[in-house]
């Protein structure tokens, strides 16, 4: 059985291996080797990542549950961070590089289109989670209001999957597979919490 | 295509042309001069420079054929350029169908012996909000109709893109409903605007850009410019169109550029120019307004979109 303890040594790896997909990418837009339309591309990486690291939390949060799997809670508030930190460059793209700062358009963009609705909420549900991430908060908030809290992955993480599937024009099978795998953890959370506790009772 | 490899600049001197030239003549009114003139070009260093707008510069040759949408060799930008090795372009024929008086099948060698091959630099205005400046080399598309000779009955022409699984792994899966289709009314194909283009910057097409032959129709988005044709059928109804028909609301038949009409999922009212950083205003009919707008006058551009 792994310890949290042995399993901290991994986290520097981790860390790294996270993080240095933004650098690679900052290092290609610059060198203009992103590919014919970088700003797209950037962006579509970006969001890409973000979502992914979204669905790895919830991924471990289920994982922990094992008692035997308890340990991964360790990394899940880096990797949470992580995922603020993709989705906040991947907004940011969209704000400073492909409309350069726009502000009526981009608000207008927000309101009219609902996939950048979806998506821009996704972001908003994020925020209150990264600000309450330090283990200062939770101790501030309580265990149980933080927790209240951190229940709104789950939408953000619909949220930004829908978002992805509406984007698309033809290759739907990606986002199909991230929302299939959001709801089958959202069901089996659903289950276990809220189900099996009454069935208990 | 014999005719593109000998008689044509290699397309390196035509980067060194690449300053922007105050024209007094619109890109696609330039035509009306230049009908009938073969392409070589080596001896007429301002032909493409005349045809090209105030504000517009060529886009790389390496930006044209690395970033695609050509689904049949796949979905990715770059899918086509990598995936489309396999592709025999020749020999190649075209089937003229339907409402014709000369219903026929004709060898692509024959057809480029009939027609003169000219320089056309358009813009291209992608339905997903990106553009590119092209130098064609295509003839009207009107000289094929001359050849298949229609019926008075025939209205629209639907085009028809080869389907070679073996050859387009994209057509292996379905991504859309293959072969992929696409249409135009007699007159807008017929506008002499409106080209088959067999190369570009003086090459002969490669197969990621619709090899050895492809439409192309500048003031519309370009998922109309159908790719490696091999069928031409004159109908007296509007004809099925492959995205049209798959998102009806997204995708209209007409399909003008137009920055007024959005597509329900983003604006068109702007676009990025391939190279460029800062978005650009999308035009009318993608600047092509003063040709074509009479072809819709009338008709209600946001319900015919």
């Amino acid at each position: 059985m792994i310890s949290t303890n042995s399993f901290r040594k991994f986290k520097p790896i981790i860390f790294l291996a996270i993080i240095a997909p933004s650098f690679v990418w900052l290092f290609q837009l610059i060198n203009s080797s992103l590919g014919v339309n970088p700003i797209e591309k950037l962006m579509d990486n970006l969001g890409e990542m973000g979502l992914r690291l979204i669905i790895a939390t919830l991924i471990i949060s289920s994982l922990s549950e094992f008692k035997k799997l308890r340990f991964l809670v360790d990394i899940r508030r880096m990797i949470g961070l992580f995922a603020f930190f993709y989705v906040a460059c991947h907004f940011l793209t969209y704000i400073a590089l492909d409309h350069f700062f726009d502000i009526s358009f981009i608000i207008k963009d927000i309101i009219k289109r609902p996939f950048i609705t979806f998506g821009f909420l996704s972001f908003v549900l994020l925020i209150p989670l990264a600000l309450t991430s330090p283990k200062k908060m939770l101790k501030k908030l309580g265990y149980k209001v933080w927790k209240k809290i951190h229940y709104l992955i789950y939408p953000a993480a619909l949220l930004s999957s829908v978002h992805f599937f509406m984007l698309v024009r033809a290759n739907k099978i990606e986002p199909a597979i991230y929302i299939f795998i959001i709801l089958a953890l959202l069901l089996y959370r659903f289950y276990f919490k809220v189900i099996v506790p009454r069935l208990v009772q | 295509m014999k005719i593109l490899s000998s008689e044509i600049t290699p397309y390196k001197t035509y980067l060194n042309r690449r300053k922007f030239i105050k024209s007094s003549v619109a890109a696609g009114v330039f035509i009306g001069a230049s009908t009938g003139l073969q392409a070589s070009h080596l001896d007429n260093d301002n032909l493409f420079e005349n045809q090209l707008d105030e504000n517009d510069s060529l886009n790389t040759y390496a930006d044209i054929t690395t970033y695609n949408n050509f689904y049949e060799f796949g979905m990715g930008k770059t899918d086509p350029s990598e995936n489309s090795g396999n592709f025999k372009a020749k020999p190649w024929s075209i089937s003229l169908e339907g409402l014709i008086n000369n219903p026929q099948v004709l060898d692509l060698e024959k057809i480029l012996n009939k027609v003169s091959i000219e320089d056309r630099v358009y813009r291209l205005r992608c339905v997903e909000a990106w553009s590119m400046v092209i130098p064609w080399q295509g003839f009207p598309l009107s000289e094929i109709i001359k050849i298949a000779d229609p019926l008075s009955s025939a209205k629209f022409i639907q085009f028809v893109t080869v389907f070679r699984p073996e050859e387009m792994p994209g057509q292996k899966r379905r991504l859309l409903p293959w072969p992929y289709v696409e249409g135009l009314r007699m007159d807008e194909a017929m506008h002499p605007l409106t080209i088959l283009s067999t190369g570009l910057y003086g090459h002969d097409l490669l197969n990621q850009s619709g090899a050895p032959i492809r439409l192309v129709v500048p003031w519309k988005y370009g998922f109309k410019s159908i790719k490696s044709i091999t069928t031409i059928k004159f109908v007296d109804k509007q004809p099925d169109a492959t995205w049209s028909m798959l998102a009806p609301n997204e995708y209209g038949f007409y399909s003008n550029v137009n920055n007024s009409v959005d597509h329900p999922r983003w604006s068109q009212a702007t676009e990025r120019r391939i190279g460029e950083f800062k978005r650009r205003k999308t035009l009318m009919f993608n600047g092509y307004e003063e040709e074509v707008s009479h072809m819709y006058e009338g008709m209600d551009l946001k319900k015919y979109y």
